[in-house]
């Protein structure tokens, strides 16, 4: 208790932040140590099945992050964050492939084995590059940064806004969905890519390398949420609030809107990117499905339940629907879907500050 | 003291500017009519076939303060809409000085040349604290890669400090935007005018739903605007207009019905067919 008073008073931030970052760290810390360091036949082991599970909670909790850095802060409700998080699980999916070489099932050195199956001969010219894991870790920035750039430059110079702006996103991760699940595009069609063997070097199934990815994607949320404070804490950050809340009285006073909208944007996409490429290794497969518009909707889910506003609020909802999800869909799987509405409809209701607001009341009262 | 955009030309604006200063004093602007800040020619603006402004013709000196009175639909924030940008007219010419075509200009633009505006409604950051509403509205540079490093100079400060002072919310200053009566956010709108240091204020109702002790200091507060800005008030409020205001222009129909000082205008048998007498 004495270290999480001092680490709050080291901290220039609200309590909720700093507790986020010292949970955050136990997490990291003790699942590790539970997995590696406890034998299997102790109650205090970790199984490699939680591990990957919590590994896979925190890309959502990154992911979660970035809405709420676009929605909370600026007013900008994407329903297409799941396509920028797919992009850069596809960017690391690619490099992944690339690693497998000779242990595919056709042992084509270069080609991947569904290139291999649909007869091409040899590597398309976007596929250069991504046997080296630098390259990788930059597109899995660059592509959702790119595309976000282009679409949010039509989108915001445009003005479009509200729900115009929230379909023409569903629209967005639908159509590359689609594209996605084609053959000839050259990202494995329906199946999309899995069976890795190998990341820098590591096997991806051995539970040391399942450990370090679960630490860096701790320290990938930690410094996303350190980056996203930092601007909302600068005068950018309260001109961004200030379009959230009254967008033309901003333009006025000599701001350029569409600018700010922009670069929020993107900086968002490039937290959902990098969220997707550290997904990809610990689950092992990505697919078109990631596309999908549900899964969009279902971020903002997990923001509006852990509290809008407050980013470690989002990662908090992120965390508790999906544990919410994985006990439901395993114990009664019908509900599940039901559960989620009826959570939403309930937080919207009696909620608006998510999970998050009735902490520091209860905080109070003490 | 002269502020006038012709004297004190922003570096961005000075390459061309002998050229367009001749350009406009033989083409556009008889020589009585130089020296203007805002010279609107021949306005019209219509939305589905109604004339909202109808050929409005209007100039305003420097320093001067100038009430625009008007009945609902005489098309006054329309004006104050194309002015600053939010809408484009169908024909007509709006001019910032004989420099700046307003009509070329985006809405920040408009701003950062130095015309600043205060809406009907009140209109501030209502999360924000008092003293942040003031920060956002500070002149400079505005763009995201600026304000992400920006930094309040101890000059910028005392600029708030002062601005706090004027508009009477010293004591408010860290209290969000949104708690402040009616009243008070009308004067922090103001007071965001004053950060933006424009040449040019346009202002919209500043007194609709205040108290008679509100109006009271809010006519003082323009009136020592007067002199060092020039002041555009729109007002329905006859006898703040009548306490605040040396110059009168009634608008009808989108066009100026009668100009002149309040006395002039009230006995004019227009005025009070239109809009006095009724």
């Amino acid at each position: 208790m004495e270290l999480v008073r001092r680490l709050r008073a080291g901290l220039p931030e609200d309590g909720g932040g700093a507790s986020f970052l010292v949970i955050l760290a136990a997490v990291a810390v003790a699942v590790p140590v539970l997995n590696l360091a406890v034998p299997a036949s102790s109650p205090f082991h970790v199984s490699t099945f939680v591990l990957t599970l919590v590994g896979k909670y925190l890309c959502y909790a990154l992911l979660a992050l970035a809405v709420d850095f676009v929605w909370g802060f600026c007013g900008i409700l994407s329903l297409g964050h799941a396509a920028f998080f797919a992009l850069g699980g596809y960017a690391m999916g690619m490099y992944l492939m690339r690693q497998i070489g000779t242990r595919g099932v056709y042992g084509n050195p270069i080609l991947p084995d569904f290139m291999v199956f649909l007869n091409w001969k040899e590597l398309p010219w976007f596929w250069l590059g991504f046997d080296q894991l630098w390259f990788a870790l930059l597109m899995m920035a660059l592509v959702p940064a790119a595309l976000a750039f282009v679409f949010g430059w039509l989108a915001f110079r445009s003005r479009v806004t509200g729900v115009y702006l929230s379909i023409m996103t569903q629209a967005l991760s639908y159509a590359l969905l689609l594209a996605f699940f084609r053959n000839d595009m050259g990202f494995g069609g329906n199946n999309g890519f899995t069976d890795f063997k190998e990341i820098a070097g590591f096997d991806v199934q051995q539970d040391s390398t399942r450990t370090v990815l679960l630490v860096v994607t701790a320290v990938a949320l930690a410094a996303a949420y350190l980056a996203c404070r930092a601007i909302v804490g600068s005068r950018a950050g309260r001109v961004i609030r200030a379009i959230r809340d009254a967008e033309s009285r901003t333009r006025f006073l000599g701001y350029r809107v569409e600018s700010y909208q922009l670069w929020v944007f993107v900086f968002s996409a490039i937290m959902a990117g990098v969220a997707g490429a550290l997904y990809v290794p610990q689950v092992g497969i990505i697919n078109p499905s990631e596309f999908a518009p549900i899964n969009s909707i279902e971020v903002v889910i997990w923001v509006a339940v852990g509290g809008r506003g407050t980013l470690y609020g989002a990662a908090a909802g992120a965390v508790l629907v999906n544990y919410a999800k994985t006990f439901f869909t395993g114990a009664l799987p019908e509900v599940w879907l039901y559960a989620l509405g009826a959570l939403f409809i309930l937080v919207t209701l009696f909620l608006p500050r998510g999970i998050v607001g009735i902490v520091p009341a209860r905080m109070a009262a003490k | 003291m002269n502020r006038s955009i012709a004297a004190e030309p922003g570096p961005r604006l000075r390459a061309g500017l002998w050229r367009e200063m001749r350009e406009a004093a033989t083409r556009r602007a008889p020589p009585q009519l130089l020296g203007k800040i805002l010279y609107i020619e021949n306005l019209t603006v219509s939305f589905d076939g109604f004339k909202a402004l109808n050929a409005l013709t209007l100039y305003v000196d420097p320093d001067e303060l100038r009430c625009i009175i008007g009945p609902n639909g005489a098309g006054k924030t329309t004006m104050m809409d194309v002015i600053t940008g939010k809408t484009r007219p169908d024909t007509g010419s709006v001019w910032f000085g004989r420099n700046i075509d307003l009509l070329s200009l985006s809405e920040p633009e408009i701003a950062q040349a130095g015309i600043g505006r205060k809406f009907q409604k009140p209109s501030v950051f209502e999360h924000l604290t008092v003293f942040e509403n003031l920060e956002l509205a500070l002149a400079g540079d505005k763009s995201f890669w600026k304000t992400l490093l920006a930094r309040l100079a101890p000059e910028d400060h005392d600029r708030i400090d002062e601005v706090l002072a004027v508009i009477g919310l010293a004591t408010d200053r860290r209290a969000p935007g949104g708690t402040l009566s009616h009243g008070q956010k009308q004067w922090l709108e103001i007071g965001m005018l004053l950060m933006q240091q424009p040449e040019l204020l346009l202002i919209d109702e500043p007194v609709a739903g205040m108290t008679p002790l509100e109006t009271e200091r809010t006519a003082e507060l323009l009136l020592s605007l007067a002199g060092k800005h020039s002041v555009v008030v729109v007002e329905h409020d006859m006898e703040f207009v009548r306490s605040i205001a040396g110059r009168v222009t009634v608008l009808h129909e989108g066009s100026v019905l009668a100009e002149g000082d309040m006395n002039a205008v009230q006995n004019d048998q227009r005025v009070i067919e239109v809009y006095l007498g009724s």
